[in-house]
């Protein structure tokens, strides 16, 4: 099979050269200097890697360039919209749900996806949802809070 | 054992947390740093008290002229009114870019927004011994405030200039010196314009009080945690480069394992791809990530193997061989009255042995270096909680000068005690020599999970008396090889021996969040609580009859009366659970309620609540989330967490093997903080963790009559154990 030479990313089509077995996560970050993405396992494990693609979560790490050549592929740096953040970025700032903060793309990401697909998920049904996301520091309970407060919608500040 | 604030804390200098201090320093002069940063006020703080000096600025750069050595910090005021403030700790999740901006805040009286910090740049800042032991807190904060409020007095003292009034009557706030009499006001960046100013302060000046801080002591959110969520910040692994090459680096099948033959002409071959060979290590640069894994791939080598331990049989073998070491790393031992004469008064004995596995840091950004070589001289950005060491580790791999190396270290995906060393970095920096171009190196999650190092194993040997009054009467108490960090019992106990034993070890091991201390309160804890029941006492009533302390007192009455501890049982399923300590000028006490499968062995954690105080309160909300996700850590430990090896291999190196604590496992956990404005504020990055496992373990017993005595407990079930 040819090389890749073209990607949908972000609602920009990029110019790129890559085996089609080669990892999405590789070309984002090699190629397109999406560093947003990040590497954490390389076996869909760990979820930092989540990109939405067709609007569904999918690990980058261990999908390959070639089955989504075609496709149209968000990643964190594409959720900002004109200067405005995402609700569930905004969440995730109000919930102050971040230490390291290496998990949160994936995490955010992979939350966008469960309220396109749930818009009010009960907490049970955020656990089941982000089981595949792992956050080492330990934060889950400020993340299911964030997840919570971005289905609500804009509320006071629990500050 | 005293916990009066006034006694000075060392720092411990457990494995892998000492390292001599370098023998090279680059110098900077004073118009050097004016000509760098512009005109301006510069402060220095300059340390004098021997422990935080133990930790930063002992060797501070050679600064010239009239400045000191023994810098731990300085601050730079620029013509705009920017304040850039420069410190050797580095960022890695804890939070302290926030709190160290609210301590310059506080006393300088700026926005947060005015404030930059420049941290762990071993060009820029001061020397710093590293980022462990809950240290930035207890130090750094109180060094940067002092900073700051030196610096406000030289502004008011301009101001006092230009107005030719008495300063006593001005005052400073937001950025501002305004005259209260007259109405005048005036910007600092006004005060500052065309000065170079300079000034170095000793850590004795007055402070604001917590009880009167604006902006310590506020939830104020991280910094910058806009470029987090929106994946802006560039993490070490995210660095780049023009011309950069991806490093891989050829690993052995097992540990201790050496090399015998290796055939590297079919990686030669490839296209775009440099090869090195430098005794026993072998790695490849490429230009991308896949090519060099092919590289890598392609080389066929002979290793020479050696009989290795395996965990089955490991604690066995840490028994088996003590060792005898000199200084830090050695033996110590506590000893007070006679322990065979308390066992003698006792009227009721027990003897009991813990052992607690490997467990790995899994930091989810794995070790990360970018190499860049300029002639001689190099530059390294790379994700560790020591940049000066790894500096060192550098000079001396490459056998240049320190004054040669640069090392910077961007906000990292987290650390945990994991990232004390400067390996991958030794790598990118031997591959990019040998490649010309700059070289990034990342290691993947199973090189994270073999070739970094572990929380020691130990084997925690416990015998014990009490009197059927409840008194404790003799403790004797002997840690071999997980380390002596919170080893001392806090208990008022007339005859104690307490012993930290070195051993040989099977793995490469070094601190870990907690360090031994979690290891040590385990043991303690759950051996109370073994005592409470031989005595038929509640464990908490048990705990208070045998403790003055009451720093520690306050943190498990919190604890209790959040839980509702004492309050009857939910079932017979279900058990409850109490255990703290203290470590690091913090006190902690954890309860936990855990209900019981008895048909599958299940074990689930009801809820938890963490009582927790460290002093004065720096930031609310980031000390909550610093003892919330200690508390999940915490659980990994606890209930699941081990690294197996058989015979120089791990056997578990992938997240699909080695289970960390995910979404379901986190009970509800309910945190209670005491703030204690009357004192210090200390570090809260370990302690929290400390009373979790004790207190599952001890509600465990509550439910179902069985002790666990091994961490973690319950890998598989209640069944298997």
């Amino acid at each position: 099979m040819a090389n890749i030479k073209k990607l949908h990313v972000n609602g920009t089509s990029y110019a790129i050269d890559a085996d089609p077995q080669t990892s999405l996560l590789a070309v984002l970050r090699e190629q397109l200097d999406l560093t947003g993405s990040k590497y954490g396992c390389g076996e869909g494990q760990c979820g930092a890697c989540t990109v939405l693609i067709d609007g569904k979560a999918r690990r980058s790490c261990v999908t390959s360039i070639g089955s989504v050549a075609s496709r149209r592929i968000l990643t964190i740096e594409g959720l900002e919209r004109k200067g405005r953040l995402h609700p569930v970025q905004e969440a995730f700032l109000a919930e102050g749900a971040m230490q390291c903060a290496y998990c949160a793309s994936g995490m955010i990401l992979s939350a966008v996806a469960l309220l396109e697909a749930n818009r009010n998920p009960s907490e049970p049904e955020i656990s089941k949802a982000m089981e595949g996301n792992i956050c080492r520091c330990g934060i889950y309970p400020r993340i299911v809070a964030a997840i919570r407060r971005a289905a609500q919608g804009p509320q006071e500040s629990r500050r | 054992m005293t916990q009066d604030s006034n006694v000075p804390v060392s720092v411990e200098p457990e494995r892998y947390e000492f390292r001599a201090a370098s023998a090279h320093y680059f110098e900077l002069q004073r118009r050097d740093f004016f000509k760098f940063l512009g005109a301006g006020i510069l402060v220095a703080c300059v340390l004098k008290d021997a422990p935080a000096s133990q930790e930063s600025g002992a060797r501070a750069p050679q600064f010239g002229e009239s400045l000191p050595k023994e810098i731990s910090a300085w601050l730079h005021i620029g013509e705009s009114g920017v304040v850039t403030v420069y410190t050797g700790k580095v960022e890695i999740g804890q939070n302290i870019r926030t709190s160290l901006s609210q301590a310059v805040a506080e006393e300088l009286r700026v926005p947060l927004d005015a404030i930059r910090l420049i941290m762990g740049d071993t060009q820029l800042t001061p020397f710093d011994m590293g980022t462990f032991g809950s240290r930035t807190t207890p130090t750094m904060n109180l060094q940067l405030r002092k900073a700051s409020a030196a610096a406000r007095d030289i502004l008011v003292g301009l101001a006092a200039q230009k107005w030719n009034v008495d300063r006593q009557r001005l005052t400073a706030s937001a950025g501002r010196i305004t005259d209260p009499e007259t109405k005048r006001t005036v910007k600092y960046a006004a005060l500052i314009r065309g000065q170079r100013l300079t000034e170095t302060i000793p850590a004795e000046d007055p402070l604001v009080p917590a009880s009167q801080w604006t902006v310590e002591g506020q939830s104020v959110p991280k910094v910058d945690g806009r470029e987090f969520v929106t994946g802006r910040h560039r993490y070490p692994s995210d660095q780049a480069l023009p011309g950069m090459l991806y490093g891989k680096v050829l690993r052995p099948p097992s540990f201790g394992a050496t090399l015998v033959s290796v055939e590297l002409p079919p990686a030669y071959a490839m296209k775009g791809v440099t090869v090195v060979q430098d005794g026993d290590f072998i790695g490849v640069a490429a230009a991308s990530e896949d090519l060099g894994s092919r590289a890598l791939a392609s080389i066929h080598a002979k290793w020479n193997e050696q009989r290795q331990p395996s965990s089955k049989g490991l604690f066995d073998y840490l028994k088996d061989n003590p060792v005898e070491l000199k200084g830090f790393e050695g033996a110590s031992s506590f000893e007070a009255g006679s322990v065979d004469a308390g066992m003698a008064s006792a009227d009721h004995r027990l003897q009991r042995s813990y052992t607690v596995s490997y467990i790995a840091h899994a930091p989810l950004e794995p070790r990360a270096a970018l190499a860049q070589w300029s002639g001689n001289s190099l530059t390294v950005w790379t994700g560790t909680q020591r940049p000066f060491a790894v500096r060192t580790e550098l000079a001396q791999a490459f056998r240049i000068p320190e004054d040669r190396v640069r090392v910077l270290m961007p906000d990292m995906g987290s650390g945990y005690g994991g990232k004390h060393t400067g390996e991958c970095a030794v790598e990118a920096a031997r591959l990019a020599r040998a490649a010309n171009q700059p070289v990034k190196v990342v290691w993947t999650r199973e090189e994270e999970f073999t070739w970094a190092y572990f929380r020691p194993a130990g084997v925690i040997d416990m015998r014990g008396g009490v009197r059927g009054d409840g008194a404790i009467t003799a403790w004797d108490f002997v840690n071999y090889n997980s380390g002596a960090a919170g080893i001392r019992t806090f208990y008022d106990i007339p005859n104690q021996r307490i012993v930290f034993q070195p051993t040989r070890y099977p793995l490469r091991q070094g601190s870990y969040r907690g360090l031994a201390a979690t290891a040590n309160h385990f043991a303690r804890e759950s051996f109370m609580d073994e005592l409470a029941h031989a005595v038929k006492m509640d464990p908490l009533e048990f705990r208070l009859r045998n403790l003055k302390n009451d720093r520690l007192r306050a943190v498990f009455q919190a604890a209790a009366k959040k839980f509702g501890w004492g309050n009857s049982k939910a079932g017979s399923d279900r058990g409850v659970g109490i255990a703290g300590g203290f470590e690091k000028g913090g006190n902690v006490a954890t309860c936990a309620e855990v209900a019981v499968d008895r048909s599958s062995g299940a074990v689930q954690i009801a809820r938890v609540v963490t009582a927790f105080e460290c002093g004065a309160v720096v930031n609310p909300d980031q000390l909550l989330n610093q003892v919330q996700g200690a508390n999940v850590m915490g659980l990994g430990g606890a209930l699941f967490e081990a690294v197996e090896f058989d015979n120089g291999r791990i056997l578990n190196p992938r997240f699909s093997q080695y289970r960390v604590p995910r979404f379901s496992d986190v009970p509800p956990i309910d945190v209670v903080l005491l703030d204690r404005k009357d004192l210090p504020s200390a570090g809260a990055g370990e302690t929290p963790l400390l009373g979790l496992a004790p207190a599952i373990g001890n509600a465990i017993f509550d439910a179902t009559g069985t002790r666990l005595r091994s961490l973690p407990m319950v890998p598989y079930g209640l069944k298997s154990d």
